[in-house]
């Protein structure tokens, strides 16, 4: 990915991912959400992790987002008349991204800037990851399922109105 | 070529607004996509990480931090529905106590 790219993607990224906080309705920060998490996958593409993009926009931007979507729209959530709470809070906020720029200039400025590696044939590809997965990481990938089952018992539970 | 440090940049940034966004909006929902944004974040981190090292761990743990949104995002959904029929309101300042 050119420096160029990175800039004008990195950009466009931050004004949606600004946008899902600050916008007043709901279903306004939800399409944002969609646009910043599209915008990360093309990052992923930059960095060559083929089946991370594609589940980032299966999964994430796809199935998560519409979700949220749903929601939103099923409890017909108004849009607010003021978005920011109490100064003091906004003044706190302040002060920790500002802390945050210096941290982040001091650590860009002391980084070398040398160009990422060149990685093996068929690096980040569906093949490669499962192969890890199913053998370094079949312990945690068994634990995901069962949590994925939990949560779908207690997302029915809750759902109901009596149980 | 994009150095590491410039994706660990927009990681942090992407954090920080995801951070300011729990902080500041009052609203349940709009706190669960900061949330997310955060999430988000940290998956950058991951996948720069890993192609720097050349390794693919980092991607495989971004699987399983999907995995983990996706069941927090249905389960707070769910108890986000709940509260709205006991309550009538996604105000995080009028739902202070979990019991009543």
């Amino acid at each position: 990915m050119s420096p160029l790219v990175f800039v004008v993607l990195a950009a466009l990224t931050l004004g949606a991912a600004v946008a899902v906080v600050l916008n007043r309705n709901p279903v306004y920060s939800a399409l944002a959400l969609v646009s910043t998490l599209a915008l990360l996958s093309c990052f992923f593409v930059g960095l060559e992790a083929y089946l991370v993009w594609a589940l980032q926009l299966v999964v994430y931007a796809g199935a998560i987002v519409v979700l949220f979507l749903f929601v939103i729209m099923l409890l017909n959530v108004q849009r607010e008349e003021s978005v920011l709470p109490a100064p003091g809070v906004v003044a706190g906020v302040g002060v920790g991204a500002g802390l945050l720029a210096l941290g982040v200039a001091h650590a860009v400025t002391r980084a070398p800037a040398v160009a990422m590696p060149a990685v093996a044939e068929g690096y980040g590809s569906p093949a490669h990851l499962a192969r890890r997965l199913f053998t370094d990481y079949l312990v945690p990938f068994e634990i995901t399922s069962v949590l994925l089952l939990v949560a779908i018992v207690g997302a029915v539970v809750l759902g109901k109105r009596r149980i | 070529m994009v150095p590491l440090s410039w994706y660990l940049v927009l990681s942090a940034a992407l954090f920080a607004i995801g951070v300011a966004g729990v902080l500041l909006r009052r609203n349940l929902i709009v706190v669960f996509m900061a949330i997310e944004l955060m999430l988000n974040a940290v998956n950058l981190s991951f996948v720069a990480f890993a192609r720097q090292l050349g390794a693919e761990d980092g991607q495989v743990i971004v699987f399983f931090v999907m995995a983990v949104a996706a069941a927090e995002a249905g389960v707070g959904l769910a108890i986000f529905i709940q509260l709205f029929r006991a309550r009538e309101t996604l105000q995080a300042d009028q739902v202070s106590t979990l019991r009543w």
